[in-house]
């Protein structure tokens, strides 16, 4: 229930002392997971909290441009997948901030913050979709690169947010082979159909590798994250990753990679590629994409209508004991 | 004409048509509800509402393809066919599930309306003469149960809560009471489906109906209105200016882009 999110939010850990961050980083070393009642650094705590929350609010601010089509799904079929497919996004995000409570900061706090602007969602989300090969895309492409962020992230240090991406995992695995499929009736359907589907790619392929973040050099968060076995593995290694796993798939699809510079590396066995648009991901990282403003006046929205319901189950709860039961 | 004709006087057309009556209402709350999807008050009820929606669009595939079915080879159709390219003068749905969402108050007092209508008329229709109906019921009756507790429990909820909950409610109950007395219509069509064991009597159902909701709308604090003007018409075909918008939101791909696969 929502009010579960009311909680106040724990003592912060502020005198990390020398002694304490070298038992903790034993821990860590040793595999061990850490528990929400664990000691465990400020920062070590900042940061998960800031990396789950995003990853939540991503989960919820998603719903949207697939929801965007869900009225106008093709086939009763696509309608039963695809409302599963976002209700199971729904259930992600609130698995996760249900995992960033466990670090004692509260729903309403997030929620707030997701709001006000001051927590980020990941940039994708502020793309817009134009047909239906979208929602292909977006399972292919996008839950795609979800997975290969998520998949290092099932053996994360803390124990809570591990267990929340194993569950996840397995379902956005689901996905993305039910966007591929998507994809594979467009390319193969008439040339219409075709065109959305290149179409799609080509407005998908660079907001998808966007999705792994800043590259390496430029990624500020990255060497204490792996260090405390947040992070696993680099994001330009797991774009990489992305990048060889799905050229194949396009191919298969006999579809183009809009990336002229695409190219097999013999030497490396990697797909070598261009250079991504990084004033592009800065701005909309700023909030200046296509769709910003729309997702978060679409939230904030549906929060503020939805006040005097919240409003009201608190109120029933503190006025009477519920009388079952009814009709 | 066929041995079950002889026997129950009903032609493959009013199985058909029954079938319509019962699918498109699931349909068209369905679509409606979809419309929520990501806007809910909290994210609980976003699942909640994205997971009714899900059963209803999953009972109304099982429903229309069983409409589809009747008839011969030249007047079968599928599932898609009949969500997706029949117009709204051809659609069997009452006015009620196809009155805009509004806001939470509205949605939910028309799901609660509804849900108690549709587990008095499935738990009957697990009983039906027509066997596939039957055992369409039964997959549907388990689904109901939930949704009816689920809005059952907000009609308290809500109607109880603040004051401007209950006044959002009781706003809702006013705007929608006068769709439900064609829910119970019994016309020609009803009485011979009820003559050949198909499908109950409306009456009881209404009276089981009344005794359901009356208690728990006063309960919550809230009334129905007394008198108005009586919404009818959707069973045939006649709807409100409403359902022409949902079809052409729902139906926009098979009819931009005819004959393709999805």
């Amino acid at each position: 229930m929502y009010s579960q999110g009311l909680n106040g939010p724990a003592e912060k850990n502020t005198d990390d002392s020398p002694e304490q961050l070298a038992a903790f980083q034993k821990r860590i070393d040793a595999e061990e997971k850490i528990e929400p009642r664990d000691w465990m650094p400020s920062g070590y705590r900042k940061t998960l909290i800031r990396q789950i929350s995003q990853h939540a609010h991503s989960e919820v601010v998603g719903q949207l441009p697939e929801g965007n089509w869900v009225t106008r799904a093709p086939t009763l079929k696509r309608k039963l997948i695809l409302l599963a497919k976002i209700q199971d996004e729904a259930g992600h995000g609130l698995y996760l901030y249900s995992a960033a409570e466990t670090l004692g900061v509260s729903r309403e706090q997030m929620i707030d913050d997701l709001l006000s602007g001051k927590a980020k969602y990941s940039s994708i989300f502020n793309y817009p979709t134009l047909t239906w090969a979208d929602m292909g895309a977006i399972g292919w492409l996008v839950d795609g690169a979800a997975i290969m962020n998520q998949v290092p992230l099932c053996r994360c240090s803390y124990g809570p947010y591990s267990r929340a991406m194993i569950r996840v995992c397995k379902e956005e695995s689901f996905h993305q082979r039910q966007g591929y499929e998507v994809m594979l009736k467009m390319a193969n359907g008439s040339p219409e159909q075709r065109r959305m589907a290149q179409d799609a790619l080509n407005r998908f392929w660079w907001p998808a590798l966007m999705m792994f973040g800043p590259s390496d050099k430029d990624s500020i968060h990255s060497a204490q994250s792996m260090k405390w076995k947040i992070k696993r593995f680099s994001n330009d290694d797991l774009r990489q990753k992305f990048i060889d796993a799905t050229v194949p798939q396009a191919h298969y699809l006999g579809l183009e990679i809009p990336d002229p510079e695409l190219k097999f590396n013999e030497e490396t066995g990697h797909w070598d590629h261009g250079e991504i648009n990084w004033d592009e991901f800065y701005q909309v990282i700023a909030g200046n994409g296509p769709c910003n403003r729309e997702r978060l006046a679409a939230r904030r929205r549906a929060h503020e209508a939805g006040a005097w319901v919240r409003e009201a189950v608190l109120a029933s709860q503190q006025k009477h004991k519920q009388p079952r039961e009814v009709a | 004409m066929s041995a079950s004709a002889i026997t129950t006087g009903l032609l493959p057309a009013d199985y058909r048509e029954y079938a319509l009556r019962l699918g498109d209402n699931a349909l068209i709350l369905g679509q409606r509800l979809s419309e929520w999807c990501g806007h809910g008050p909290f994210l609980e009820e976003d699942i909640a509402l994205t997971n009714l929606s899900l059963d209803l669009i999953g009972q109304a595939q099982l429903l229309l393809e069983l409409a589809g079915s009747q008839g011969d080879d030249t007047e079968q159709k599928t599932a898609d066919e009949l969500a997706y390219l029949r117009d709204a003068d051809a659609f069997r749905n009452v006015l009620l599930v196809e009155q805009p969402n509004g806001d939470f108050a509205h949605t939910m007092v028309r799901q609660y309306l509804m849900d108690v209508y549709d587990e008095i008329l499935y738990s009957e229709l697990i009983r039906s003469g027509w066997q596939p109906l039957a055992d369409i019921a039964r997959k549907v009756l388990k689904e109901i149960r939930y949704h009816k507790q689920h809005s059952g429990d907000w009609l308290w909820r809500l109607g109880q809560g603040t004051d401007e909950s209950h006044q959002r409610m009781q706003q809702a109950v006013d705007d929608l009471w006068f769709y439900t007395p064609e829910l119970f219509e019994n016309d020609d069509l009803q009485q011979r489906l009820q003559a050949a064991g198909v499908a109950p009597d409306m009456a009881s159902i209404q009276t089981r109906w009344q005794a359901g909701v009356l208690p728990a709308l006063k309960q919550a604090g809230l009334r129905p209105p007394e008198s108005g003007w009586v919404a009818t018409g959707g069973r045939k075909g006649h709807h409100s200016e409403h359902l022409g918008y949902i079809l052409a939101e729902m139906q926009f791909l098979q009819r931009a882009y005819p004959g393709c696969e999805w």
